[in-house]
């Protein structure tokens, strides 16, 4: 059974059909990433498999369990799928450290103290030991983003969606963002992934999505999605992005 | 390599410096102008020496400034105990108009209605129509006391503007933070005091402490219905001593407290500003 599997699934804001029947399958332990023009869906997509949206149509499962059942309480199916955003999102009156461990304080109603030797862990792990007082407004924004990515795995989630979360930044911090997905992929995590970086999707994907006008184009390997793409539109997306 | 004079300055720092100067003139100038003006033509008004005497009274205002002063310590008291009060009903207020809770829209109601009302009147008759009416109820003491109901006229009043500058700061803060917080799996209550609340009250301190000034001078409003703050005592010296000048004391003592906090008021919003940019 897959770890996320989209069914035909639907979302519109008023007229706008910005997913338009989408399916998808993420196994345990894969990386998927979800290509194509900006406003083709893809970061709609995340927002709606992690509750941030709610589907008009079709069915969002995990673990088979039908998350996108209306009316279904989404905050534990929050916790179980952990988000990092664009703009990184980071709280900016609260350190690092207590950006990271608010919502293991509220929600799993841990202490600071039994939180700091995890959380330590966590910031050591990226490279982040010495920023852990720092406030947002004082790291580059390729320390905020693996802050951002700390936060969430905090929460101990299952999965983990990512939304474009290199665009903001200046090139030569990419590389380090990267390196953390790396990092996670290593560990087995399950993972989605929104990106135009290409290079990175080539290298590291179990499984690229091209998506345009909020449906999938083409699905399949990256060696040959990459390589040999079918569809004249995948062609021809990829022959400008990889230019 | 750079063109200096002797001392040592480049030749664009030599162009702002003579810039600086004939500003500094022309400002210098224009403002000894306007004051030689005022100072000259206004003493030669008819009625110069009459509005002299009856409002600027040496005499009567070293006379009766201690009186005046001590009087304002009730302007500060009644200022003390009601700012905090519409602190916590404001807050209260803003929350109820933010709530999606179905279960809450009364509330939510309630609060749009509270907040269109107490805007829409004039203080002054806020204070009338409670600071008379309930005492008019015939409560026994000390519930009758123009004290609590004058107190709380300004509370409910000021609490409603306040809520709104809450409310515009609890706006302002980006749906992005919201999301963020959502995506953590915390509760919309959590997400509200943790996340939102903490940067939309930062934002609003310059605002609020603009109410707060306006308060302060909206005090004397409570010598309408008894209490001998500083605007009645002045107006007590004016009856005995048939002289204006205890009003002017009065507008002495208010400045002296509202000119340094709007002062303050202004450098927080302009340090806001250049933080924001």
């Amino acid at each position: 059974m897959a770890k996320i599997t989209l069914k035909a699934v639907e979302k519109r804001f008023g007229d706008n059909t910005v997913c338009d029947g989408i399916d998808l399958e993420v196994e345990e332990g894969q990386l998927v990433c979800l290509i194509g023009a900006s406003g083709a869906g893809k970061s709609t997509l995340l927002r709606c498999i992690n509750l941030l949206e709610t589907i008009e149509d079709g069915e969002i499962l995990l673990d088979g369990e039908d998350i996108s059942l209306p009316g279904l309480d989404p905050q534990p199916v929050r916790r179980r799928i952990g988000m990092v955003f664009q703009s990184y999102n980071l709280f900016p009156h609260m350190t690092a450290a207590e950006n990271v461990m608010l919502a293991p304080r509220r929600v799993y109603k841990k202490s600071r103290a039994a939180l700091r030797p995890e959380v330590t862990e966590l910031f050591e792990r990226f490279g982040l030991a010495d920023r852990m007082d720092h406030y947002p407004d004082q790291l580059s924004g390729g320390q905020q983003q693996r802050v951002a990515i700390v936060r969430a795995l905090a929460m101990k989630p299952e999965v983990m969606l990512f939304d474009e979360i290199t665009s903001a930044l200046d090139p030569q911090l990419v590389g380090e963002v990267l390196d953390v997905l790396r990092l996670l992929k290593e560990s087995g995590m399950t993972m989605v992934l929104a990106t135009h970086e290409m290079g990175f999707a080539r290298e590291a994907a179990d499984k690229v999505c091209f998506l345009k006008n909020g449906k999938v184009v083409e699905e399949g390997a990256p060696s040959a999605l990459f390589v040999t793409p079918k569809h004249p539109d995948t062609q021809a997306f990829l022959a400008r992005a990889l230019k | 390599m750079t063109k200096t004079n002797a001392a040592g300055k480049t030749r664009r720092q030599i162009y702002e410096d003579r810039l600086r100067r004939r500003s500094m003139l022309i400002a210098g100038g224009s403002t000894l102008a306007v004051f030689l003006a005022v100072v000259i033509l206004v003493p030669m008004a008819p009625g110069w020496d009459r509005v002299k005497a009856s409002f600027f009274n040496w005499e009567v205002f070293a006379k009766t400034f201690p009186k005046l002063l001590e009087a304002f310590k009730l302007d500060v008291a009644i200022f003390l105990w009601s700012a905090p009060a519409i602190v916590i009903l404001g807050l209260l207020v803003a929350l109820a108009r933010d709530t999606r809770n179905p279960a809450l829209f009364p509330l939510r109601i309630l609060g749009a209605a509270y907040t269109d009302i107490f805007r829409g009147v004039p203080v002054v008759l806020t204070v009338y129509l409670i600071g008379f009416g309930i005492p008019g109820l015939g409560l026994p003491r000390p519930w009758n006391s123009p004290y609590i109901w004058g107190s709380l006229a300004l509370i409910l009043t000021y609490s409603a503007y306040v809520a709104e500058i809450f409310r515009s700061g609890i706006e302002s803060v980006h749906t992005s933070q919201r999301a963020a917080a959502a995506s953590l799996g915390l509760s919309d209550a959590d997400s509200m005091r943790f996340v939102i609340l903490p940067q939309a009250i930062r934002r609003v301190i310059p605002a609020q402490m603009n109410m707060f000034i306006a308060l302060q001078k909206d005090v004397a409003l409570l010598s309408f219905i008894g209490p001998v703050e500083i605007f009645r005592q002045a107006g007590v010296f004016k009856s005995l001593l048939a002289n204006f000048t205890p009003y002017v004391g009065a507008a002495v003592i208010f400045l002296a407290v509202t000119i340094p906090a709007t002062r303050y008021a202004d450098y927080l919003m302009a340090k806001q500003n250049r933080e924001r940019s």
